[in-house]
């Protein structure tokens, strides 16, 4: 305890900072940066929509290896003929490597569909295809999934704003929860306007950025309350601008950091994750971003004062040391 | 002011590290090619059978590097996958009857891991290879069967109780109980309210008609019943099918999902699976003749035989397909045609019995019922039309009184006798079920995701270690040890609860990489600022750690939110990333804040006037 009111003491001064920057003067800028992104995205997501893996969309993916290098277009007329449906017939990695995506066929299921494709693929003896992966989703469980997603997403969002709101204060927690939006709609909107396959593993990053943006805002928003308290003077944009700036260097290092390992994903990770690592990538470059501007800019906006954060009268000098 | 922890908190922390360190070790010993041997149907499992197994292995020149007996299996494990594929062959043609064999690769772990229970993680099928099936139930169909058994029972009852009555008939999800008169009315309503439960009566006088429907919970008792059998029902059909590790779960409310490690033959998998295939048995009716209109008299059904030849059945089946204990497909010894040998159950065999005595010189006919479904699109709706296949596939004549085993025959081909013998042997559904996803991983792309997971979270982690180790020095050699035994006790935590590991679980480990060190970032990032402010080196140590906490502890929280909401959608893989991150955030609540507090306490704690290298 001793030890404790020292440091309380020595740092009621004013701290000498490591950056000085105005964030929040230029916030404007930002502002308008993110709601020119934003309604790119809401546009592109409206106009071309998002470009649903089987997992949504219910279908076959059949994913081979040849010994030669394979020829695509004979490959897709092959298909064609044997009465597929405009069949999509693509190139990964490697020239030998192709992916097969078919429509949801009625009335085929897909163990025929497999000794089909597998017959047509190896019609050439000199160039026969190895089966690596084949899946086939049943229009219902991808119907199912549209719902559980979308489910999955708003409850996070509810569990987020319930505690931040319990935590915090809910001009706070609308910051926070836009904020957190903002960055869902980027990745959405990335996908969308790349037309990147979104499959269900994409929509586990964005589940996880949410969480990961969060975490951000959470450490922003930790140190505006705590320099409210401790900072007797100055104004709340100033208050909110001292944090920011001493949260900076963490904000910035753990931001780099998560993208190195997600990197290290995206590079060689293989073709399974690398949509996934994507996503990763631009919700970690998108929610350092907003964790800093968006999140902060709208709880001054929505009008936070240093009243709404002061702790209640009995808790007194015991608030700081709360476990 | 010095930093230190008490010496319990210390052994507490190193415990919880040995555990870590001890139970993630499994992981490291790979696998050895085996083959498992596990008995189908009364077949004994003892060590005179792997004495046996052991000796014709010997004889056949196949090197064996150890083999295991317990309860349920015999393991032999081999040096090489060569050796296990003639090993399998050889044990498949020598004791395929009675014992299912299968290919399996069975964790190296040495012994003194195994006696304390340490098992390494169980690989998902985008690892290892091998099928997932998920497959949809038929609750409608379920509730169905159901009425049609209280119909049966409602005509039995009647009939016993010397009740006249008109009919009784199914309509959609009610039973219409039609009577002659008010006082047969009165006594049927009795009878049935006294006999059968679990169906709600709704007596209209003026009609003199009972109708009976089944109550909610009675419903919602026969959708879980079927879907518990179903699952039951499948397990037996799999171990059938002898496949190593298999695993039949519930999904959901009404779906079910199935993987088959190391399964390639995807089309009989799926045959024995989906198939809802049962028998019944019925009494040829001789004595009526189908109307002009195709219409059958009261208490028989027309039904049709293989070649579609129409054929008048009673009504009132004596035997069905679940009353069947055991069957074997052969062939016929007088015929030389396909057969399957039957035996039923004291129940079935009773009723087999008192039917065949009083029909003596009369014909029975074996009816096979089979559900087919099919998904068609429908001005852009899906819609799935079930039908039910049901062919008189075979009609004997009663020579003699039935007993417990018979045969029948009528069969095209040993294979179906083979598949029939087996559906017979390991039950019927409750309900119809269909296969709504598919996903099949050669074995050669499972290794290649293993090798990239693999190589994909080294380079991250080495990256991340390199960054952290410049950036905070000594500070960041600690965070960096703090980081594997992360690794480590993630690690364990799986392994002990045998969680599946799969490709997204492995960048669940990555992703936990990045943000376990989040925690130390927080930390450290705090102290420096202390340090700055120009508090003593011990102040700075504890007022970082103490502050961050509350600070770390929020952001966990939100980190955990987020990746609980992940169990919500979908199945397998993604799944596997929820299950890791979520245990990834928990542990490096621990690892990066009390154990790095630990070795700081230890690297500088105890001194006065220490220079932080950070």
């Amino acid at each position: 305890m001793n030890a404790n009111t020292k440091i309380n003491t020595k740092t009621k001064e004013a701290a000498p900072r490591l950056y000085k920057i105005d964030f929040l003067g230029k916030r404007y800028i930002a502002v308008w940066a993110s709601v020119i992104l934003s309604i790119a995205a809401i546009i592109s997501l409206g106009v071309q929509g998002l470009n649903f893996a089987i997992d949504f969309t219910g279908g076959t993916v059949v994913e081979v290896k040849f010994k030669e290098p394979a020829d695509v277009n004979q490959i897709r007329l092959n298909l064609e003929a044997d009465g597929f449906n405009s069949p999509m017939v693509q190139l990964f990695g490697t020239t030998r490597d192709v992916l097969i995506r078919l429509a949801p066929q009625s009335g085929v299921a897909g163990s025929d569909l497999k000794s089909r494709v597998m017959g047509i693929l190896n019609k050439d003896n000199a160039n026969s295809a190895e089966m690596h992966r084949i899946e086939f989703v049943g229009p219902q469980v991808g119907d199912d999934l549209v719902t559980d997603s979308g489910l999955a997403l708003l409850y996070a969002s509810i569990g987020i704003l319930i505690y931040v709101a319990l935590r915090f204060e809910y001009r706070f927690a609308l910051g926070a929860i836009l904020a957190t939006l903002h960055d869902v709609v980027m990745i959405l909107g990335f996908f969308s306007v790349l037309q990147l396959e979104f499959d269900l593993s994409v929509l586990a990053a964005v589940l996880t950025i949410m969480g990961y943006s969060l975490n951000d805002t959470i450490v922003v928003f930790d140190r505006i309350r705590e320099n409210f308290r401790k900072l007797r003077r100055g104004e709340v944009i100033e208050v909110m601008n001292i944090s920011i700036n001493e949260t900076l260097s963490r904000t910035l290092m753990t931001s780099f950091l998560t993208l190195l390992s997600v990197l290290a994903m995206a590079f060689f990770g293989g073709q399974i994750i690398h949509n996934f690592a994507l996503a990763l990538i631009v919700g970690i470059v998108v929610g350092t971003y907003s964790s800093i501007y968006v999140a902060s800019a709208l709880a001054l906006k929505l009008g936070v004062s240093r009243m709404d954060l002061m702790p209640p009268e009995k808790e007194g000098a015991g608030a700081d040391n709360r476990p | 002011m010095r930093n230190r922890y008490p010496v319990w908190v210390n052994l507490l922390i190193l415990t919880v590290l040995a555990f870590g360190i001890i139970y993630s070790l499994p992981n490291f010993y790979g696998e050895d090619p085996s083959v498992q041997l596990s008995p189908s149907r009364n077949a004994k499992i003892d060590q005179g059978i792997q004495d046996q197994i052991n000796k014709l292995l010997g004889d056949n020149g196949l090197k064996v590097k150890a083999s295991e007996l317990n309860d349920k299996r015999i393991l032999v494990r081999f040096n090489d996958t060569d050796t296990q594929i003639k090993a399998e062959e050889l044990l498949k043609n020598n004791m395929g009857d009675n014992y299912s064999v299968a290919l399996n690769l069975a964790p190296a772990t040495p012994g003194w891991l195994r006696a304390i229970h340490a098992k390494p993680m169980y690989l998902g099928l985008d690892l290892r290879g091998g099928v997932h099936f998920m497959l949809q139930v038929d609750m409608e169909a379920a509730v169905t069967q159901a009425l049609d058994r209280y119909s049966e029972d409602i005509r039995t009852d009647l009939r016993e109780g010397k009740i006249r009555y008109l009919s009784v008939e199914r309509d959609k999800a009610v039973i219409q109980v039609k009577f002659q008169d008010a006082q047969t009315l009165a006594q049927g309503r009795d009878v049935i309210k006294k006999e059968i439960r679990g169906l709600v009566l709704n007596v209209l006088e003026p009609e003199l008609t009972i109708e009976a429907k089944m109550s909610e919970p009675e419903i919602r008792d026969k959708r879980k019943q079927a879907l518990a059998q179903n699952i039951i029902i499948l397990r037996n059909r799999v171990n059938e099918l002898g496949v190593a590790e298999p695993v039949i779960q519930q999904q959901g409310e009404d779906r079910i999902v199935v993987q088959l490690p190391g399964v390639q033959d995807t089309a009989r998998a799926k045959e024995i699976l989906g198939a809802t295939a049962t028998l019944e048995f019925r009494l040829v009716d001789s004595e009526h003749a189908i109307g002009p209109d195709g219409k059958a008299p009261l208490g028989a059904r027309v039904y049709n035989d293989r070649k579609g030849r129409p054929l008048l059945l009673q009504r009132k089946i004596i035997v069905t397909g679940d009353q069947v204990v055991d069957a074997s497909s052969g062939l016929d010894q007088q015929s030389g045609s396909p057969a399957v040998f039957i035996s039923l159950n004291g129940a079935g065999a009773k009723k087999m019995a008192d039917t065949t005595k009083e029909n003596v010189g009369k014909a029975m006919a074996v009816v096979f019922i089979e559900n087919k479904s099919e998904t068609k699109e429908v001005n852009g709706q899906k819609l799935t039309t079930k039908k039910k296949v049901e062919e008189v596939i075979n009609v004997a004549t009663i020579r003699d009184r039935f007993s417990k085993r018979f045969q029948i025959t009528g069969l095209d081909t040993t294979e179906e006798a083979r598949n029939l013998a087996l559906l017979l042997r390991a039950g019927a559904l409750a309900a119809p079920m269909d296969i709504v996803e598919e996903r099949t991983v050669g074995p050669s792309l499972g290794k290649e995701n293993i090798a990239q997971g693999e190589r994909s979270f080294m380079i991250g982690f080495a990256l991340v270690a390199i960054v952290v180790l410049v950036y905070y020095k000594m500070f960041g050699i600690i965070a960096n040890f703090t980081l594997v035994f992360n690794m480590a006790l993630i690690m364990a935590i799986l392994s002990s609860f045998q969680a599946t590991l799969t490709l997204p679980g492995i960048a669940g480990f990555t992703l936990t990489v990045g943000m376990a060190v989040d925690a130390n970032v927080l930390i450290y990032e705090r102290i420096k600022e202390e340090l700055r402010n120009g508090n003593s080196p011990q102040a700075a140590i504890y007022a970082g750690f103490e502050r961050a906490f509350a600070t770390i502890f929020d952001s966990h929280i939100t980190n955990l939110l987020a990746a609980v909401m992940l169990f919500g959608i979908g199945s397998g893989p993604v799944k596997g990333f929820a299950v890791t991150l979520t245990i990834g955030i928990i542990t490096s609540l621990f690892t990066a804040v009390t154990c790095t507090r630990m070795m700081v306490n230890w690297m500088y704690g105890e001194r006065r006037g220490v220079k932080l290298w950070i």
